[in-house]
């Protein structure tokens, strides 16, 4: 278990061993959508060791941030993160995508400590995260809710009618984060649907967005540890990454998006991240 | 109907701090009494159901009791997706409250019709379906719905229905049918906004001699198989009535009971709406006629069916 640490030193270290682990379980179970889960290891770092306020043996607590992986199909990368805080074992992550598995290949529900909501079908973090932030609203109870989105997401347009809800009932404890990676599973996401300007269309709807570098992880824990800010708005994060972040032989190469790495790839990968 | 729950929804939220009410851009002046007592937990979500339906499966997560009120087809097939994951996945108390069951709503088309929404929401597993036959079973239902620790769709008519009974039931409660007459030749099970109309076609039958049991069926899901259990050991005709498609309804639920149970020797007939869009113009009452759903015509058809059966062994007409 790696604990809650604001050291960049350590927040980079989190991060790399969040991609080393997902690298490695998407070779063992055979899963797909691994450029994906390192295109948000940084942002999931952020929120985990930096930003969240959560207790491993509390997971229920009713004051806790809340961080929902509306992205689904980047499981293994809030797996490995919830299992390096210690709300599972880690030795259970060698269970991911195994029949009769807790650790599916989309977060299940009601399953594991730890997982907010089951996502895995896309746009249903957001109007989710705007529930639960409006429930602590009117309970009194003064957590954030984060909601990590991908781009390809905002092809949903549940997206944007949560984004108008949010906007309109001035839900300041809620904090959308886009893994912009500029690809969805087979396209260019701003040529597939025109996302493009994201970020001024977040603010055209009601929102108070800011873009960054979406694989800097101090940069992203100083941002999303600054919600609610002082817009009365709710936040958008535009994290600008790279789809296969961290592995020189994967990044912006959207065939990852289904391939499975092999062993060799697997120890390539390691070591360009420094873990072996 | 609507009235009645407006009521009973306020009644409910004075008491309990955990009731929050979503609607769906729908429902001008019903709610003001309720805004005006509780603004903190009334949400007008706008005409954006699919969001609605996640916001309402995200303040259950927090612990509240979430009552999401659109019409329908909005109710259901809009954000079908959304009441399967967000709210039955998570085994969510969030009740679903659809105003214009079957043609409530015909004068308004096929976009307002909801003939099929029982089917899907019997289909997802959590979800309890309760169809109300009347206002007091409106008020009952809703009553129990926010006792449940699980998804409820409750399927309402608009206003202005016939009002059958007279207070909440004694012992009113999801999942147990409730006999409103008493019969010797044959049974009518009906559920939801056709209870009227079937003791008017039960008024029919006795003219010609037949006396039939009439059960309010309001709870589609869980069924309340003790009932049928007795019923289908006592009559050697039942009958399903339902404002709503045949494929997937009521009628079909009570049917899968009937095979799975081997209770074959009792005949059933199910009076419900043909696999088919209602597209001319009208009202609920002429839409109904249409359709074959109107009184006289129920109890027509149950006549034959009745003589068909005397005299013969069921098998031989079934």
């Amino acid at each position: 278990m790696i604990p809650s640490n604001l050291d960049p030193a350590h927040l980079r270290e989190a991060a790399a061993r969040l991609r080393g682990r997902v690298v490695a379980m998407s070779h063992a179970a055979g899963a797909a959508h691994l450029g994906s889960a390192l295109s948000c290891c940084d942002i999931v770092a952020a929120a985990y060791w930096a930003v969240c306020n959560i207790d491993p043996a509390c997971p229920g607590d009713p004051l806790r941030d809340r961080f929902i992986l509306s992205k689904g199909h980047a499981a293994s990368a809030l797996y490995a993160a919830l299992a390096f805080r210690g709300f599972f074992p880690e030795d259970e992550l060698d269970t991911y995508a195994q029949p009769g598995a807790r650790l599916a290949e989309h977060p299940p529900a009601n399953m594991l400590p730890g997982v907010e909501a089951a996502t895995g079908s896309l746009g249903h973090g957001l109007p989710l995260g705007c529930g639960i932030a409006l429930g602590g609203r009117i309970r009194g109870e003064a957590f954030r809710v984060y909601a990590l989105l991908s781009d390809g997401e905002c092809n949903e347009g549940s997206v944007w009618e949560a984004a108008m809800f949010a906007a309109a009932q001035k839900i300041d404890n809620l904090c959308v984060v886009i893994d912009y990676n500029k690809w969805q599973a087979t396209a260019r996401s701003n040529e597939t649907l025109a996302l493009a300007p994201l970020a001024e269309k977040w603010v055209a709807f009601g929102w108070s967005a800011i873009e960054t570098d979406g694989h800097n992880v101090t940069g992203l824990a100083a941002l999303m540890q600054a919600v609610p800010n002082d817009s009365g708005k709710p936040v958008a994060i535009i994290a600008h990454t790279v789809k296969g972040s961290g592995v020189s032989f994967m990044e912006d190469d959207n065939n990852w998006h289904y391939r499975i790495p092999t062993a060799d790839e697997v120890a390539r990968a390691q070591r360009e991240l420094g873990l072996s | 109907m609507r009235n009645a729950f407006a009521d009973e929804l306020l009644a409910l939220a004075d008491a309990d701090p955990r009731v929050v009410m979503l609607s769906g851009d729908i429902g001008n002046k019903l709610f003001d009494k309720f805004r005006a007592a509780h603004p903190e937990r009334f949400f007008n979500c706008g005409v954006a159901e699919a969001n609605m339906m996640g916001v309402a499966a995200g303040l259950a997560m927090t612990g509240l009791l979430p009552i999401v009120y659109t019409i329908a087809p909005f109710a259901t097939t809009r954000c079908l997706e959304q009441i399967r994951t967000d709210v039955c996945y998570h085994d969510l108390p969030v009740t679903i409250v659809a105003v214009g069951a079957g043609l409530s709503y015909a004068g308004l088309g096929p976009t307002h019709h909801a003939c099929e929404d029982i089917a899907f929401m019997r289909a997802l597993p959590n979800m309890v379906v309760v169809c109300p036959g009347d206002a007091w079973e409106v008020r009952g239902a809703l009553r129990a719905a926010l006792r449940v620790p699980h998804p409820v769709y409750l399927r309402m008519g608009k206003k202005g229905e016939p009002v059958v009974h007279d207070a909440v039931p004694d012992g009113f409660a999801i999942g147990r049918a409730i006999t409103v007459a008493e019969g010797s030749s044959l049974c009518l099970l009906t559920t939801g906004t056709m209870l009227p109309e079937a003791l008017a076609a039960s008024s029919l039958l006795e003219q010609a001699g037949l006396t039939a049991c009439v059960v309010s069926f309001h709870t589609v899901k869980p069924l309340d198989e003790a009932c049928l259990a007795e019923i289908f050991a006592r009559f050697s005709l039942v009958a399903t009535i339902e404002e709503h498609s045949l494929i997937g309804g009521f009628g079909a639920a009570v049917a899968e009971w009937r095979a799975d149970r081997g209770r074959d020797a009792c005949a059933l007939v199910r009076i419900g709406i043909a696999d088919a869009f209602f597209k001319r113009a009208g009202e609920q009452e002429y839409a109904r006629a249409q359709l074959g759903l109107a009184a006289p015509q129920i109890a027509a058809r149950l006549t034959a069916a009745w003589q068909r059966a005397e005299g013969q062994p069921a098998e031989a007409w079934r």
